[in-house]
């Protein structure tokens, strides 16, 4: 390496040359190992991330939970074609629904009625075992749609009739009659109605389109008999 | 070259013309002529799509025959997946078919061709078991608005009761029914027994009929509900006699009569347990009760009175 570079110029003569002229005449002859560390700057931000969810409060935990909770009760309380229940599924909002739903429904358990109502544990397994069928159901016919999926979309389209037994419970406390069972009809037949919808707008795509009347109808007995649950709710 | 360019046009048309006339000119032998030239038009100009429609019948045999060589393992979700393997138009077709039971037709044959489905009989009776319930407590809810002495109560309990006498029917007769003929299939040659799903499918559709029947006791006419009970159980079970009748004419008539009633027999007693347990006569159950409330007070008063005495 040296060689070549004495041997480009004298000392004494030659004018002041720039400063990395002999660069280009030299030839490296042996291999120079290059090592060392690469270090990524994005890594670090990355790591800093995944540590915060740790480290952060519980009550950041829950409200951001509960916020992907809420968006979803609003796509379901406005059904447009969207896939944010798809998309980010959880469970979390079925389950706040169901067992809503199941203590409101349950008969009380002073009252040991051979033919009362359900109990917390049939209404539980009917919404369960009911969305685990549809679910099979769908994805038999060939529909492709994951499985937590479909029970997401199922739980969270429960929505307007857990507001409809609300309602129902709270006309309940006037005194009854006809025109009772008629708002509690009214109500019980829009929710329904909405579920319908709300549950349709999101399920239907995932089915080829001569199996939509064969995948849609078990969603459509499935509202049915927790709408006649609700109705049929009576306080002991 | 100007018929040629025609027919480049009109590819469709022109080629279904000459496919039309080759045979009349296959079997005149005088017009040589036109056949190699016909057979050539169609060639060149319909080349394309005459072969085209050859090639794809030939893949679509091949790969039906693909097809039924394979068959997943039951551990697989394919395996299941071929039982759901029906669309809407051949669901609806079964329903009709089950309906309307005619004496030459084989629903087995005619409607399920081979290929039984298990989204029909889950389906029918989920919805029959559902009906059910809730009709029996609709008529409790009328039978309380003409006598307010009845208490309703929502009677959850039938829900569970319909649902698995429904599906134990659909499923353990067809069992019983299958192996009976498979038991007797000795004595038959021509006419195989059906499979196990096939029987199954059979008896989840001929269940139809109930579901329309049971919204329609609702009615509070006693003669009327009998009198569709009875359309509702001549229609299923001429549904499966029809259907049982090419299996089982070829053994003894003895066996042959006794099975058929056996089925009908069944299917009535289903019939007949529908109806008493979820429709039960209220007034009659209701009667008796305040008869015995107004025979009480007498017994009950007398005691007091000479208690209250000596105290």
């Amino acid at each position: 390496m040296a060689k070549a570079a004495e041997s480009s110029g004298d000392p004494g003569t030659t004018s002041p040359r720039p400063l990395f002229a002999g660069l280009s005449d030299i030839s490296i002859s042996q291999d120079i190992p290059v090592e060392g560390e690469i270090t990524i700057p994005m890594r670090s931000h990355i790591r800093e991330f995944d540590s915060s969810t740790l480290n952060e409060s519980v009550q950041n935990t829950i409200m951001r939970d509960l916020k992907a909770v809420g968006k979803k009760f609003m796509h379901v309380l406005y059904p447009r074609k969207s896939n944010t229940l798809l998309r980010d599924w959880d469970l979390w909002g079925p389950l706040i629904l169901c067992v809503t739903l199941a203590l409101m429904l349950q008969r009380s358990s002073v009252d040991s009625e051979k033919d009362g109502g359900p109990q917390f544990a049939e209404v539980f397994v009917i919404v369960w075992f009911g969305a685990v069928t549809i679910t099979l159901n769908s994805k038999l016919l060939g529909g492709n749609i994951s499985f937590f999926q479909s029970l997401c979309v199922l739980g969270y389209c429960i929505l307007p009739l857990t507001v409809a037994m609300l309602v129902c419970r709270l006309v309940l406390l006037a005194e009854p009659g006809p025109i009772n069972f008629m708002v509690r009809l009214f109500v019980v037949i829009v929710m329904f109605a909405w579920s319908i919808v709300a549950s349709t707008a999101f399920l239907a795509d995932s089915q080829p389109p001569n199996r939509k009347a064969l995948a849609i109808y078990p969603v459509f007995l499935f509202y049915f008999v927790i709408s006649w649950m609700i109705l049929t709710f009576t306080p002991q | 070259m100007a018929a040629a360019d025609e027919l480049a046009f009109h590819e469709f048309e022109e080629a279904s013309n000459l496919l039309a006339e080759t045979p009349d000119a296959a079997t005149t032998s005088g017009s040589d002529q036109l056949t190699p030239q016909g057979h050539v038009a169609v060639a060149v100009d319909s080349g394309g799509s005459y072969g085209a429609e050859e090639e794809a019948e030939e893949s679509d045999r091949t790969a039906l025959l693909q097809e039924e060589k394979q068959q997943p393992g039951f551990w697989t979700f394919g395996y299941y997946q071929s039982f759901f393997d029906v669309d809407t138009s051949q669901v609806l077709d079964r329903i009709r078919g089950s309906l309307l039971p005619r004496p030459g037709h084989n629903f087995v044959r005619h409607h399920l061709r081979n290929q039984p489905d298990l989204y029909g009989p889950f389906w029918i009776c989920a919805t029959l078991a559902f009906v059910l319930a809730v009709t029996g407590n609709l008529t409790l809810v009328l039978a309380q608005r003409r006598d307010p002495s009845i208490h309703y109560s929502p009677q959850f309990h039938k829900v569970t009761v319909a649902g698995i006498t429904i599906y134990c029917y659909v499923w353990l007769v067809p069992l019983a029914l299958w192996g009976f003929l498979r038991w007797r299939k000795g004595v038959r040659e021509r006419v195989g027994p059906y499979t196990f799903l096939e029987t199954v499918c059979v008896y989840g559709y001929s269940l139809f009929v109930f579901i329309p029947t049971v919204v329609l006791w609702l009615i509070p006419v006693p003669w009327l509900q009998w009198l569709l009970g009875v359309l509702a159980l001549s229609l299923s079970g001429a549904s499966l006699v029809f259907t049982l009748w090419p299996v089982v004419r070829e053994d003894t008539s003895l066996v042959a009569a006794v099975l058929l009633s056996t089925v009908v027999l069944l299917h009535a007693l289903l019939a007949v347990g529908c109806k008493f347990y979820f429709f039960q006569p209220l007034p009659l159950e209701h009667l008796a009760p305040p008869l015995q409330a107004t025979s009480l007070p007498p017994d009950v008063l007398l005691p007091l009175t000479p208690g209250a005495k000596t105290t």
